[in-house]
């Protein structure tokens, strides 16, 4: 029952956020074959979260991948910068579920997660480049920039293990920015990083011959890059989806979830909190990593200035109003923050034009200005998140009541 | 040996300021052991209605002293209302949410009010007013000035004043009494919220008075000084011990002269291998390893199951 | 069960009840497109990116005031090209100096069908961006990313009128050895630009046979920087080079002052503004900053430039707004010389443009850098910026052959490259790149040369 309600949550809000777009290029003309793209998404998500409501059977599961699989197509009618968008919200969700097994699962506030996609990044960025010469394939650099992730991974885990909450946040917090800082820094006395100039002229994914830049003939239709790295990202995401609910109903994650409500107790079961906190960080660096990887390839350039705190902010940000420790819901989180700024960067200038007749406030600081609203009332109203695991939820409802220490 | 005089000055007055916003953090987290994110934007609002009060009654041909006190008394004012709108608004409505709800409605409150203040006071950096004459002073080859000395004074001042009034009066027992334990608090009969908004007004005061110091020493102010501002001082409270009062200070000094020594005098020490580059490295690495012999910093009391 | 159903009932009712909006909004879109084919004119889009927002908002504000009023310049005059009269419409888009942001505003305005884009900003964005210029072959003038990488990546789109780093911490270095200072102190904010620009410096002034006594660090968010003024004081430097912006460069004057440091003070563009002098207050006084091109003051038309500017936007100019001007009215000039809107046509011509604008004598050189790059240098005066000489300019042409040979081989052996890279065999692909480098290299003794 609880279950089935949540899916309307994501139909209301999507069907919301997208109202409102249409109402605002309704009330503005001239751009026409965005409204009409804006209709399809609208459909698209409706059908969605009707997929998402049955999805336990086939035909849920396979009415979900249709609407995936379109869902480029669709958007690519009102430029190929929304597919970009898109991919950029994979990508994120992505980072959030990785970020999500050590916030959501282990209990573990994590600061300076984005430290670990910036060195997946930096990976595939020297391993496949000019700058050192290495131009090595694909199915070699995503796992070494995973494993390295991992290493670093442990490296931060290994020192802060006694730690709990708000000191933990700190230290992660440091680590973030001393991972970034060195990235700004290696370019001397050994060159290593190329400093705050960056490293250009990355390598996109390839397999075998098959670019996933530019554009490609297949089958008569013209498949863009963002499109490709799309269908690529899609592939990773699910893998990284699948890992997840794996590792979610395992002994594992039974652990993790046992640290996070009580560390104390877990560990007088006989649960080894040391070992388990541990891979909690390795598991999440090595999702972050993979991403890095994903996201030097498809920008072309990778410099410090990429991986700044509020990076990691934003992506903690996903997690906890997507909904902490569930899975479709730290997706939810991610993809709505991803694009909500795109939507209000395309919105919010033409509505006010229309609404006063001109510009009152300045487009680009009422985007923020909203998007930092959104964030407050979202919270305000369903603290627990859009999208909250079924089990939290009611801890909620019951905590309500409970003497809190 | 003059340079390393000088270097303590450096750090003590930057480490003062640390210490200053870094009690407006450790005010709210020592009561309701939450971080308050936005407090840095707090500093950064002080900042700028100083100078926009300033720049208004020097034009109205107020005299600059007169104008600077009235620009101080409208930043503290401006900044006790924020403080207790903030919590009004993004905090009080989730004290029991889950921890990390008001952690994400504090990062929204800051985007808010730095794009207000963009709105408001434009994107340009904007010039402090020169409210304290230049006073130079030399001793032992080291050279200070006198807003130096007063910003070392008001926050050592202000740190005697907190410790009064929290040890001393009656809200500061209650405040301690709410810090042990909000529930048990509340039977006993303090008004729980009442304190808890006095924390945020206090903090939020200091806050404003921060600011003020921050603008008089630099004589710069831009919509986004409060982030970094406020997340050195954030890892300075940590430092010493977050939620409590004489750490804050003391992390904040000490953050202050770690980066001063380190940045100068890291690249004598490694043959210049690491440079001041690696400035705001330091403080995070001394973070790292207090940490790890003293879990809740070098003063902090020893918390329970915060988490 | 039930709420299942009432899930299915609302999908589908919203479905329909989209569609039928859909249909019901359709005679308007219609009639949309048949409106701007009515008029005689031809709309030509020029994207213009710039952070708006973020810590380097004026900056970026700046910018985009300079593209506006280049715009509104050319639409007043009434330019005519291709026999049909133009009409140019600004797309101003935000990067917040983030280089993702920077790819997703480009990829919206190659969406767009932009005729042309001016800028980004920041190198650090505008790097990425070029690339997806380049590949839908929309001409590209920043008229502020000065990191030489942007436009050696080998895109023909890529174009800037400014100096590069290279090209203006040459100068600055030869400035500083002129000034009869023995030993130099380094400071970068360590960003791409402080970074680069410090970097030739230090290599110029030690050719030029000074010491560098201290190189230190800060970044492009503090605000206090005692603790590396303090060091360099203990080293006895003559003068503290910066590299990096006004915000952080005012401050840093009036710090030394207050150190009892001397030595003066030099700084690139990021430093020559209103903003600095305003910043450091009267420790700004006596130093010196430089600005490529030849000073406003000099040129024609710059005094009459800032009066429009500030009239118009009742602002000060910041730093880069004439140049961006100057980028918009080297596009407009060569689509009017190539009679053509279309980037296809009109490319070819802008690496071919000799326009007199605001900043200097606009030409570029094989890469789609400002040719000669004369550098200007500025001392601070009395609150106002006080022209002192100016450097480099027209390069010397015996030099010049040297570039132009290393720079065929470059070409050379990237297509040499490229070939190898169809060809998809590895080995040749490492050859190749060893030849690129080589011939970079010879291009980089070739200049240095210079």
């Amino acid at each position: 029952m609880k279950k089935a309600l949540s899916a309307p949550n994501l139909i209301i809000f999507g069907v919301l956020m997208f109202a409102f777009v249409v109402l605002q290029l309704g009330l503005f003309p001239g751009n026409y074959p965005m409204k009409l793209t804006i209709l399809y998404l609208l459909a698209l998500c409706a059908l969605f979260g009707l997929g998402m409501s049955f999805r336990q059977h086939l035909a849920g599961k396979l009415l979900i991948a249709a609407v995936l699989v379109v869902l480029p197509f669709v958007s690519a009618t009102a430029g190929q910068a929304w597919v970009r968008i898109l991919d950029f919200a994979i990508l994120y969700a992505f980072l959030a579920l990785g970020l999500n097994i050590v916030v959501g699962l282990a209990g573990l506030l994590d600061l300076g997660y984005v430290a670990f996609y910036a060195v997946g990044a930096y990976t595939w960025a020297l391993l496949a480049s000019p700058h050192f010469g290495l131009h090595l394939p694909f199915w070699v650099i995503l796992p070494t920039g995973a494993l390295v992730a991992c290493c670093f991974g442990v490296l931060l885990g290994s020192p802060t293990l006694k730690l709990r909450g708000d000191y933990l946040a700190i230290v992660t917090l440091g680590f973030g920015e001393i991972v970034r800082i060195f990235m700004n820094n290696l370019n001397a006395p050994i060159n290593i990083t190329n400093g705050p100039q960056g490293i250009t002229l990355i390598d996109p994914v390839a397999i075998g011959g098959f670019k996933f830049s530019g554009a490609t003939q297949i089958f008569g239709y013209t498949l863009s890059g963002p499109q490709k790295y799309y269908f690529l990202l899609l592939v990773l995401a699910i893998l990284v989806v699948i890992i997840n609910q794996r590792l979610q109903n395992s002994r594992i994650g039974r652990a993790w979830q046992a640290i996070r409500e009580d560390e104390v107790a877990a560990k007088a079961v006989g649960i080894n909190t040391r070992n388990l906190k541990l891979l909690a960080f390795a598991m999440g660096a090595s999702f972050g990593g993979m991403a890095g990887g994903v996201f030097a390839a498809m920008q072309g350039f990778v410099s410090p200035e990429s991986f700044s705190l509020n990076e990691s902010i934003m992506i903690l940000a996903m997690v906890v109003l997507g909904g902490m420790g569930h899975i479709p819901g730290v997706i939810l989180g991610a993809v709505l923050l991803s694009i909500l700024p795109e939507v209000l960067r395309y919105g919010v200038g033409p509505l006010q034009t229309q609404l006063f007749g001109k510009m009152l406030v300045d487009p680009e600081s009422l985007r923020l200005l909203v998007f930092g609203l959104a964030l407050v009332l979202v919270m305000r109203f369903k603290p627990a998140g859009l999208w909250p695991s079924p089990e939290r939820q009611r801890e909620l409802v019951e905590g309500r009541t409970e003497v809190k220490p | 040996m003059d340079i390393f005089l000088q270097q303590i000055i450096n750090g003590l007055v930057q480490g003062s300021i640390y210490a200053l916003v870094a009690l407006g953090y450790t005010m709210v987290y020592g009561i309701m052991g939450l971080i308050n994110f936005a407090h840095g934007e707090v500093v950064m609002i002080g900042t700028l209605v100083t100078i926009s009060v300033v720049g208004l009654l020097v034009k109205l041909g107020v005299p600059l002293a007169l104008a600077g006190v009235a620009g101080l008394l409208a930043a503290v004012a401006v900044c006790m209302a924020l403080g207790w709108s903030l919590e009004r608004i993004a905090y009080r409505p989730l004290r029991n949410a889950p921890r990390l709800t008001p952690l994400i409605t504090a990062i929204g409150m800051s985007i808010i009010l730095q794009n207000l203040a963009m709105m408001i006071w434009g994107r340009n950096y904007l010039t402090f007013p020169k409210l304290l004459p230049q006073v130079d002073f030399e001793f032992a080859g080291a050279n200070f000035t006198a807003v130096q000395v007063i910003i070392v004074l008001v926050s050592a001042l202000t740190m005697g004043g907190l410790l009064l009034l929290v040890y001393r009066t009656k809200l500061g027992m209650a405040m301690r009494a709410t810090s042990q334990n909000l529930q048990v608090a509340s039977l006993m009969g303090v008004n729980i919220n009442r304190v808890i908004a006095a924390a945020f007004v206090i903090g939020s005061a200091l806050g404003a008075l921060a600011g003020v110091m921050v603008g008089t020493y630099y004589e710069i102010a831009h919509y986004q000084m409060g982030f970094m501002l406020g997340l050195k001082a954030f890892t300075a409270a940590v430092l010493g011990g977050i939620g409590n009062l004489a750490g804050a200070m003391l992390g904040g000094i000490l953050l202050g002269l770690i980066e001063a020594l380190g940045a100068g005098y890291i690249g004598d020490l490694t043959g210049g291998f690491l440079g001041s580059h690696y400035q705001d490295i330091f403080a995070f690495v001394v973070l790292i390893v207090v940490l790890m012999f003293k879990p809740s910093g070098l003063f902090g009391e020893k918390t329970g199951d915060r988490a | 069960m039930q709420a299942r159903l009432s899930v299915v009932a609302l999908s589908v009712a919203a479905v329909f009840a989209l569609g039928a909006c859909g249909q019901k909004e359709e005679p308007k879109p219609v009639a949309a497109p048949a409106a701007p084919i009515a008029k005689p004119e031809v709309l030509v889009k020029i994207g213009h990116v710039s952070p708006t927002t973020g810590p380097q908002a004026h900056l970026g504000k700046d910018n985009e005031y300079g593209a506006q009023l280049a715009i509104e310049e050319l639409n007043a005059k009434g330019m005519e090209i291709g026999g049909t009269k133009v009409k140019f419409e600004l797309l101003n888009e935000d990067d917040a100096a983030d280089p993702k942001q920077g790819a997703i505003v480009a990829q919206k305005l190659v969406d767009a069908k932009v005729n042309g884009v001016i800028g980004h900003l920041n190198s650090g964005t505008t790097i990425p961006a070029s690339k997806l210029y380049f590949d839908a072959g929309i001409p590209q003038i920043s008229g502020s990313a000065t990191n030489p990488k942007y436009t050696q990546q080998g895109f023909n789109t890529a174009f800037r009128v400014m100096a590069n780093d290279v090209q203006q911490g040459k100068a600055l270095g030869e400035f500083a050895a002129k000034q009869g200072v023995k030993n130099v102190a380094i400071v970068d904010d360590r960003t791409a630009y402080g970074q680069g620009l410090a970097d030739e410096f230090k290599k110029a002034a030690e050719a030029s046979g000074l010491k560098v006594v201290a190189t230190e660090y800060t970044n492009d968010k503090a605000t206090d920087f005692k603790a590396i003024l303090t060091k360099i004081k203990s080293k006895k430097a003559d003068l503290v080079f910066y590299g990096g912006m006004d915000a952080q460069g005012g401050p840093m004057a009036k710090q030394m002052k207050e150190l009892g440091i001397k030595a003066k003070f030099l700084g690139g563009d990021g430093v020559c503004t209103p903003e600095f002098m305003k910043l450091g207050g009267e420790a700004a006084e006596g130093h010196f900053c430089s600005l490529p091109g030849m000073p406003l003051e000099k040129l024609a038309k710059g005094p009459e430039f800032r009066d429009r500017f500030s009239k118009k936007f009742g602002a000060e100019i910041q730093l880069y707004a004439p140049y961006v001007y100057d980028a918009v009215m080297v596009m407009a000039d060569s689509m009017k010389r190539a009679d053509s809107v279309e980037p296809i046509k009109y490319l070819p011509l802008i690496g071919k443009a000799k326009y007199d604008g605001v900043t200097a004598l606009i030409e570029f050189d094989e890469f789609g850098d400002l040719k000669g790059g004369a550098i200007s240098v500025y001392q601070y005066k009395g609150g106002k910026l006080e022209y002192v000489e100016t450097l480099g300019g027209a390069a010397a042409p015996t030099v010049k052959s040297d570039v132009k040979e290393a720079v065929a081989e470059v070409k050379e052996a990237a297509k040499a490259v490229a070939g190898a890279a169809t060809e998809a065999g590895k080995e040749a692909v490492k050859a190749g790149a060893e030849a690129v480098k080589n011939a970079a290299e010879a291009t980089k003794a070739a200049v240095e040369k210079k």
